[in-house]
């Protein structure tokens, strides 16, 4: 299993272009993938899951993966949080 | 072959294939089904030719709109994709043998539900989304033909009840060739977009949508307002020429393309566009216009789920300001509200929409809005030749109150090292009968005023402009209106300040002539009215017509005025 917690920098948050953004990646992934915030966890695969934690800026998430390329599969989801300028 | 009447909204000839753009039933029974693997195929195939219409309709919006508009749809397309939408949808037929339709409606209603609950004014919006995507499922389902403007990529005419905003804003222009509608009038939002994206249109026909069927012949006659059904061979050879001269006529306009707008005694005025969006310019500068006279800014803030950001608003706002270059760009700040609702402000229902909560009104108590529109028109001031206009003006303490907001944000810009134009007239749209009777006193103030007639008419008259049982009083030349324009013009010239009008009134053959005596500076009008108004304008003389308007000023009725201007201009 891999996991990484980051920090949300938007100041809209995770809204629609992000979260599209994001679950677009998860998809192109086998592994299990997971977001937490607040004490919910949903599918990075599912885009309602995602949007209906409404995560603010200064949010704490945690991605977590398991499976055959779990630790790419954080990896990457955490570069696109960066390159997007979505969080750190 | 049949023909309706109704009332001419965009010129030109439009020959085509009729399309029905209406929601079609979507009532389904809950019942169970005996094959469960029969009806997941059912599902998927469904959801797979929703996918690609989607697909479709986020390429066709790429093209016509850009990305950012298009960028929604491949969240809808997500939402298809949606492991949490299919899988619980496919259970549940799988194992309570549901049919395909009520399965999919309980699993979408729970995330619709879960959405509008959720205490976020953006999240209950995407409760739309969710929906918009699940009809076009259920559509298909039931084997209902879902129309999607989007979508359309033959050449057809568009037929509907109505056209919203963001129907028409999906419009591409390549294949629809024309529109026709049961309700609205000349001013309606349907036909100032019509003659904005210049294709012929006639609306309030009343009915069109039952008289003519899918895929049938139709000609939208948009020079005298009417439409014909199944048209004979002769018909069509006979409306093909008129198309054809209609097309030579243009021709002839567009030789005055860059020419001046300048009288028979040596006057000149400017002749000016309303746009709503930057691709309007080339139709602007392809018509000949002088600039733009109103930079309608709602459809930004329209057909999406967001404000839009001071980042996109500057990018628009500079494009209109480069390609215009150093022709005046007058730009409206926000007017919502009224006929024009943006659904993910919430605002409260109104019973009286357009006698209450909406532009300078709303702006100034949501402040946020107002200074982000502000701040991205100020960065995009040095682009070009920048005026702000402000909407709805009633009192002055208003026009003070939105001027002291402009400034402050100009201050900060400035304090922040970004640099800001200096010449930036601001000015008031007269669209309250209360402002045009005090202009004398705001033209002390404000820098320009521009009349509003569509509202400035409806207000004086107290007539609803889309309320067609009281559309006679909607009239342009009575009187009343005539007064209270000339009040305006004089109140700018003694105060050294120009007026103009972004009405549909400015670009009328009946009241140019009028306008023009009375010493309106500016007309702004759709595009396409443009080159016919100079044609107009540079036939007559400023002197007579300065006779003929004081005359007008006096008589007793609409009527009486439109008589007189006939007879004195030979039309």
């Amino acid at each position: 299993m891999a996991e990484k917690t980051m920090t949300i920098t938007d100041e809209t948050g995770v809204h629609a272009r992000p979260a599209t953004i994001l679950v677009n990646k998860a998809g192109g992934f086998k592994s299990d993938i997971q977001l937490a915030y607040n004490g919910k966890s949903v599918n990075l695969k599912s885009i309602m899951g995602v949007m209906s934690l409404g995560i603010p800026q200064g949010a704490e998430i945690t991605i977590t993966a398991e499976g055959d390329d779990a630790d790419e599969a954080v990896n990457t989801i955490a570069e696109t949080i960066k390159s997007e300028g979505l969080g750190e | 072959m049949s023909m309706i009447n109704g009332i001419a909204a965009s010129n030109g000839i439009a020959i085509a294939k009729a399309y029905h753009l209406a929601v079609p039933d979507l009532s389904f029974e809950k019942t169970t089904v005996a094959n469960a693997e029969e009806e997941i195929s059912r599902l998927d195939a469904a959801l797979d030719i929703s996918k690609q219409e989607l697909e479709k309709i986020r390429e066709n919006a790429r093209v016509s709109l850009g990305d950012e508009h298009a960028e929604i749809f491949s969240a809808h397309l997500l939402v298809l994709a949606d492991p949490e939408l299919v899988n619980p949808i496919k259970d549940n037929i799988r194992n309570n043998n549901l049919n395909a339709e009520a399965a999919l409606d309980e699993t979408a209603t729970m995330f619709i539900d879960m959405f509008r609950s959720m205490d976020n004014e953006y999240m209950k919006e995407r409760a739309a989304d969710i929906q918009d995507v699940t009809k076009r499922v259920l559509a298909h389902l039931l084997q209902a033909s879902f129309p999607d403007p989007a979508l359309i990529d033959e050449e057809v005419i568009i037929i509907a009840e109505d056209l919203t905003p963001s129907d028409t804003a999906q419009l591409n222009k390549q294949f629809v060739k024309g529109f026709t509608t049961d309700i609205g009038g000349r001013t309606s939002h349907s036909a100032i977009m019509a003659r904005s994206l210049e294709i012929p249109a006639v609306v309030g026909t009343k009915s069109i949508t039952s008289s003519a069927a899918q895929d049938s012949m139709i000609i939208v006659d948009g020079i005298e307002g009417t439409v014909i059904i199944d048209p004979t061979e002769d018909e069509l050879s006979a409306y093909r020429a008129k198309q054809e001269a209609f097309e030579q006529q243009k021709q002839e306009w567009a030789k005055l393309k860059d020419e001046p707008t300048v009288t028979t005694d040596n006057v000149h005025v400017e002749l000016v566009a309303n746009i709503g969006t930057p691709e309007d310019v080339t139709g602007v500068l392809n018509n000949g216009g002088e600039g733009v006279g109103l930079y309608r800014t709602e459809f930004l803030y329209m057909g999406k789920s967001e404000l839009p950001s001071e980042d996109e608003q500057f990018e628009s706002y500079k494009a209109v300001l480069e390609q215009m270059g150093d022709k005046p760009v007058v730009v409206r700040t926000l007017d919502i509200g009224g006929d024009k609702e943006l659904s993910y402000l919430q605002l409260p229902k109104e019973l009286n929409p357009f006698l209450g909560f909406r532009a300078i009104r709303l702006c100034l108590e949501r402040d946020d809005i107002f200074r982000v529109q502000l701040r991205a028109l100020l960065r995009a001031s040095v682009y070009g030749n920048l005026k702000i206009m402000f909407p709805m003006i009633a009192t002055l303490e208003e026009f003070r109150q939105a001027k002291a907001i402009l400034l402050e944000e100009k201050d900060k810009l400035t304090a922040d090292g970004v640099s800001v134009s200096d010449a930036i007239e601001i000015g008031i749209m007269v669209e309250i009968p209360s402002t045009a009777v005090a202009a004398k006193q705001f033209a002390k103030e404000v820098d320009f005023f521009s009349v509003g007639t569509n509202d400035l008419i409806q207000y004086t008259m107290a007539a609803d402009r889309m309320n067609e049982r009281v559309s006679y009083l909607y009239q342009p030349y009575h009187p009343a209106i005539l007064n209270l324009v000339h009040n305006v013009i004089e109140a700018a010239h003694a105060e050294g300040k120009w007026a103009g009008m972004c009405g549909e009134m400015a670009g009328d053959e009946i009241a140019i002539p009028l306008l023009l005596g009375l010493g309106l500076d500016e007309f702004s009008m759709s595009a396409t009215s443009i080159l016919p108004a100079r044609t107009q304008i540079t036939k007559l003389s400023k002197a007579d017509m300065q006779q003929l308007s004081q005359e007008a000023l006096t008589l007793s009725t609409a009527d009486d005025v439109e008589q007189l201007v006939r007879q004195r201009t030979g039309q």
